[in-house]
């Protein structure tokens, strides 16, 4: 095996992004910068519709991006004239949940390896078995997903990205729609999958508690249009425990990200934009 | 049997009952018009004699010939719908360029009633057998193809950015993810299409026909045996259902995921 350097360095280098709906020319992200190290946690905050999503749309591939470039491992995978090819090396979690409903648990979470043709399907869904052991889920393996609830609903697809080994985990506000409980609950499931796995993870939420106990860094994004405001370095030892959010060093994390965030919101406010992300 | 099951068979028997008493209430008493009609009990008669007045019975072979007539060309049309609407549909959901090409002449084509085919059929099909799966075809297609296609368009576009983002080429996402989801609407579209292609056969066979339950009918109307009118009827009510009966239950096997 070649030796493994350390994978998954994202770089945001000036990206861009203009939507031109009739000639409108709405800037969605501009000059967005940010160097994200292998194996650092980031996540992104800002307003609601504040171009976050795209910037990861931009990333993953699925939109192409009108300024900048983005490397991954100094190679760079997109540019304003060449986007980014969706893979299995940026593998996305989504707002509202992508599992195929169709598929069981299992099938589900073998199906990036039997895609990318890696692994004989017998072989991967063996391989996908055993990591669903590892993570507590054989249980639910044949269930379908519209039996699950939504934070397993959650924790499988989180799964089903990780079995590919990406380099990048790029998480759409995956827990936007679970309840305040079920939240808790998935944000230690997601610091046990991230202390065993180390991947490069781009986080994108507006719940700052969420941000900050997760992450390495948290990037407060400007309002329309996006830019970096201010990037907070979140030095909690890891593991971490839910103990750490009374402690003084999250409250103080906290009100200096709260209070970034907060300017963005209200001048989302008055501008009065409609959501976009 | 749970009670509420209980409760809706009985409901379904007792609007059932009703609707035959009434009938017989209707017949039996010469109310308007109805005089003219067979009442339940005759129907059941005649339909149950080894002896039937009019020649067609459960006992008789010429009925089984009928629904055997009908049924082979409701399948042959039905299976050609399918086979040519299902691909189609899914085509012209996926790819704009086939849409914007076939989509306005499909829109066009699809108004025109089966009945208005008929001549056209005649003509351009050699021989009635043709005619009539023509015209059965023909209604059962459209109704497949626009619902495969609608299957197409209302699937969730993160379920084909997941697969992309999970290593999915375009064929696999085809058979991943276009295909099983449009599969709901696929089978919606084969009920109304087995519906339509029951109707339009009827018709067909009563304009061209030699045979089939739409021949039956119109065959004891024009030799005034009223009874074997509702036979005709009340058999394609049975075999109407049955076949939507089989759909239903392929689909819900085919669909277990949606089961829950």
């Amino acid at each position: 095996m070649a030796v493994a350097l350390a994978r998954g360095a994202l770089s945001l280098r000036g990206v861009g992004k203009v939507y031109d709906p009739g000639g409108l020319n709405v800037a969605a992200v501009e000059d967005w910068t940010l160097d994200i190290a292998p194996g650092e946690f980031v996540a992104v905050v800002g307003p609601s519709g504040c171009g976050k999503t795209t910037l990861l749309n931009g990333i993953a591939g699925f939109d192409p991006i009108s300024a900048g470039e983005i490397v991954l491992d100094g190679e760079t995978i997109a540019s304003a004239r060449r986007p980014a090819l969706p893979g299995a090396d940026r593998v996305v979690v989504f707002q509202n949940g992508a599992l195929f409903p169709w598929k069981t648990v299992l099938d589900n979470v073998a199906y990036g390896p039997i895609v990318q043709r890696l692994k004989p399907r017998g072989q991967a869904r063996e391989a996908a078995l055993a990591l669903l052991e590892r993570v507590g889920l054989s249980d639910v393996a044949d269930a379908y997903p519209a039996a699950l609830s939504s934070g397993v609903q959650r924790r499988v697809e989180i799964v089903r990205a990780l079995i590919n080994d990406p380099r990048v985990l790029l998480l759409d506000e995956p827990f936007r729609a679970l309840d305040a409980l079920s939240k808790s609950v998935m944000h230690e499931q997601v610091l046990e999958l991230y202390d065993a796995t180390h991947k490069t993870v781009f986080f994108i939420t507006h719940d700052l508690d969420e941000a900050i106990f997760l992450a390495d860094r948290v990037v407060v994004s400007t309002t329309r249009p996006a830019r970096v405001k201010q990037v907070l370095r979140v030095d909690l030892p890891r593991p971490r425990s839910r103990a750490l959010i009374a402690s003084e060093a999250f409250v103080d994390l906290k009100r200096r990200v709260a209070g970034a965030v907060h300017e963005e919101a209200q001048r989302a406010f008055a501008l009065g934009e409609r959501e976009l992300a | 049997m749970k009670p509420a099951r209980i409760q809706s068979v009985s409901l379904g028997a007792l609007g059932f009952c009703g609707f035959v008493a009434a009938w017989w209430l209707l017949v039996h008493f010469e109310v308007w018009r109805f005089a003219k009609l067979p009442d339940p009990l005759s129907v059941v008669r005649e339909w149950t004699s080894r002896n039937p007045q009019y020649g067609v019975s459960l006992f008789t072979p010429v009925y089984y010939q009928d629904i055997w007539a009908s049924t082979v060309r409701v399948l042959i049309a039905f299976v050609l719908a399918t086979v040519l609407g299902v691909p189609l549909g899914i085509l012209l959901g996926w790819n704009r360029t086939a849409r914007e090409f076939l989509f306005p002449l499909l829109e066009l084509i699809r108004p025109i009633p089966p009945l208005a085919w008929v001549p056209l059929a005649i003509l351009m099909l050699s021989g009635q057998q043709s005619a009539m799966i023509f015209l059965t075809w023909i209604a059962a297609f459209f109704a497949t193809v626009l619902n495969t296609m609608l299957g197409v368009t209302s699937i969730d576009e993160s379920y084909l950015r997941a697969a992309y983002s999970l290593g999915a080429r375009k064929t696999d996402a085809l058979w991943t993810v276009i295909v099983p989801g449009a599969l709901p609407y696929v089978f919606t579209g084969l009920q109304i299409g087995m519906g339509v292609a029951w109707f339009s056969l009827v018709a067909g066979e009563m304009i061209a026909g030699e045979t089939g339950l739409g021949y039956l009918i119109l065959n004891s109307y024009v030799q005034l045996q009223t009874a074997t009118i509702v036979i005709g009827m009340v058999t394609l009510g049975f075999v109407g259902f049955l076949s939507s009966a089989i759909i239903r239950w392929a689909g819900r096997r085919l669909m277990a995921w949606q089961s829950h």
